[in-house]
């Protein structure tokens, strides 16, 4: 199964003009906790998934009270300046939800 | 002291509007204040850059004249967070405008009227710069130089709720605040009552987009936050709509870097061990936020300069062979290009193309590289000047549109334009020179409060 049919939300956004952030929430506990502890989220997989170093990556967070994980990342190009293509990065959810748990 | 504050949160975004209705019910609930947040810098850096509002006239309009009307009746603060959307000197005289339009209109010149200024002088970053008081926000920002300070238009700075309660102190029934931190408003009016900061900062996180964290989310609709010395309420206004305990945990996950841990002016607040209860209204009662001081306090400066000008073009394609072989066309195009411009440097301009229906949102990243029946191209030149930018990219589009490809049928043409003319001269762009944290004396330091009554023989503005 994709963790885009598993997600309730999966989404990406700015947070700040430097980075994106990936949200995905679930409203089952039990497949939020499946998917917590298959440990698939990790810098490495997420790395291979958006052709990033490891260390661009500044956060990795469970959240049990809200059955979700959040995933944040420096961008290569800032908002909305020469060569951005996604203003909001409202779009980049994509390759995060083709992953196979 | 109050055992509990009642906040009326209108809209999202002021100037993105919401229900009379829902309005008059947290009016009618008897709040202790009308607080919106009018920022953003979502839509990138040009706002800034450009000293342009995010809303229009009109709609800022309408949204503030029922809240300063009901506000003045009911003699209750009303507070506008981030005028204007970028929060600067220019955004702030836009409101202003607008306010003073309105307050003339319903003859309330009376009403105590300050502003809270959000720039931060160049020559004090400049030589906070030097001190090594100024950092980075994050690796993906570029360090301040001196030129890039210098080419950086105008810099505002988020607030913190410090001098928002100086300001509610001094008696000012209606504030406007430049460049705040979205939920700093919110939290001013709890802690000038003597309530928990961290609820107030919480509280407003959730608030500042007003019935987002709904079921259904919206944020052009109303809600309502109750502070208490033991934790705080969300109630949405609208009875279309009520909160659960996952949809108001699940808000912190918005636009932030992380879940639970949220860095404002001089604070951190730590959501970790919040608890969210249903309280069967389509309420939620949220007990445990956490608040802590940083020592030094900072502030995050926003700046933006001037990256580049821009000219392009929206064409389609429908020729499978054009299709099919599309990146290479384009990069054998701008090659002519180049040759005929070789007087121009090389590093002048650069040109970029966006193939929607194969790779248009994410260029490299697509995994999907399946090819489409037809695609949607925009070409665009980035240059030193307009004029460069609208010169080059006059030559690609008519290079691209006649280009003969290996095996080409379609003679007469490659590109369907859907406008005439073609070529857009679309203006600067922008970039956020500025992103950076600066050490501040205090949260009152670098934001002036000053008095903006209408009222008669208040025509000299006096800083207090």
């Amino acid at each position: 199964m994709k963790l885009y049919d598993a997600a309730k939300v999966i989404r990406s956004k700015n947070s700040g003009p430097f980075s994106i952030t990936l949200d995905v929430l679930f409203d089952d506990p039990k497949r939020y906790e499946q998917v917590k502890r298959m440990g698939l989220i990790t810098k490495k997989t997420v790395a291979g998934l958006y052709h990033i170093a490891e260390d661009a990556i500044t956060q990795i967070v469970f959240f049990d009270a809200a059955l979700g994980f959040k995933i944040t990342f420096d961008r290569k190009i800032s908002s909305g300046t020469c060569l951005d293509t996604d203003v909001y990065g409202a779009q980049q959810h994509i390759p995060l939800g083709e992953l196979e748990i | 002291m109050k055992q509990e504050i009642r906040l009326l949160a209108p809209c999202g975004i002021l100037g993105y509007g919401y229900p009379k209705e829902s309005f008059l019910n947290g009016m009618a609930m008897k709040p202790d204040a009308i607080v919106v947040d009018a920022g953003s810098t979502d839509a990138g850096p040009h706002k800034l850059g450009a000293g342009v509002a995010i809303v229009s006239r009109q709609a800022c309009k309408k949204d503030l004249e029922l809240m300063i009307t009901e506000g003045a009746k009911a003699k209750i603060p009303v507070i506008v967070g981030s005028a204007g959307g970028s929060g600067g000197r220019v955004h702030v005289e836009w409101t202003m405008r607008i306010v003073r339009e309105i307050l003339t209109e319903h003859g309330l010149e009376a009403m105590r009227t300050a502003v809270i200024w959000g720039d931060i002088p160049k020559e004090v970053v400049a030589e906070r710069l030097k001190e090594g008081k100024v950092t980075p926000l994050g690796n993906a920002v570029k360090p301040l130089t001196e030129e890039r300070l210098a080419e950086t238009n105008s810099i505002v700075a988020q607030m913190g709720h410090e001098p928002v309660v100086e300001a509610l102190k001094a008696g000012y029934q209606l504030i406007i605040c430049g460049r705040a931190y979205d939920p700093a408003p919110f939290a001013a009016v709890a802690i000038w009552q003597g309530l928990p900061a961290a609820y107030g900062y919480h509280a407003g996180k959730i608030l500042e987009c007003a019935a987002l964290c709904a079921v259904p989310g919206t944020t052009k609709d109303c809600m309502l936050g109750t502070i208490t010395q033991d934790g705080f309420r969300i109630t949405p206004l609208s009875p279309s709509r009520k909160c659960t305990s996952l949809s108001v945990a699940a808000h912190t996950f918005y636009e932030k870097d992380h879940p639970y841990i949220l860095h404002g002016p001089g604070t951190v607040l730590d959501l970790e061990n919040c608890r969210f209860a249903e309280m069967g209204d389509g309420s939620v009662w949220v007990t445990g936020s956490r608040i802590s001081s940083t020592d030094p306090y900072c502030i995050k400066l926003e700046g933006a300069r001037r990256a580049a000008y821009r000219t392009f073009v929206i064409a389609g394609a429908r020729d499978p062979l054009f299709i099919r072989s599309v990146e290479e066309i384009e990069k054998l195009a701008e090659e002519q290009v180049r040759a005929y411009y070789q007087e121009i440097p090389e590093e002048d301009y650069r040109i970029h193309f966006i193939n929607y229906g194969i790779n248009g949102v994410m260029g490299d990243l697509e995994p999907n590289r399946e090819l489409p029946h037809e695609v949607g191209i925009v070409f665009e030149v980035l240059a030193k000047d307009q004029e460069l930018a609208d010169a080059v990219c006059a030559t690609l589009r008519s290079t691209l549109l006649h280009y003969g490809y290996e095996g080409r049928k379609s003679t007469a043409g490659n590109l369907a334009f859907p406008f005439a003319p073609s070529d857009v001269s679309f203006g600067p762009v922008y970039e956020f020179s500025v992103y950076h944290l600066m050490e501040a004396a205090d949260g009152c330091e670098l934001f002036p409060i000053e008095d903006m009554t209408m009222a008669e023989g208040r025509e000299d503005h006096e800083a207090v």
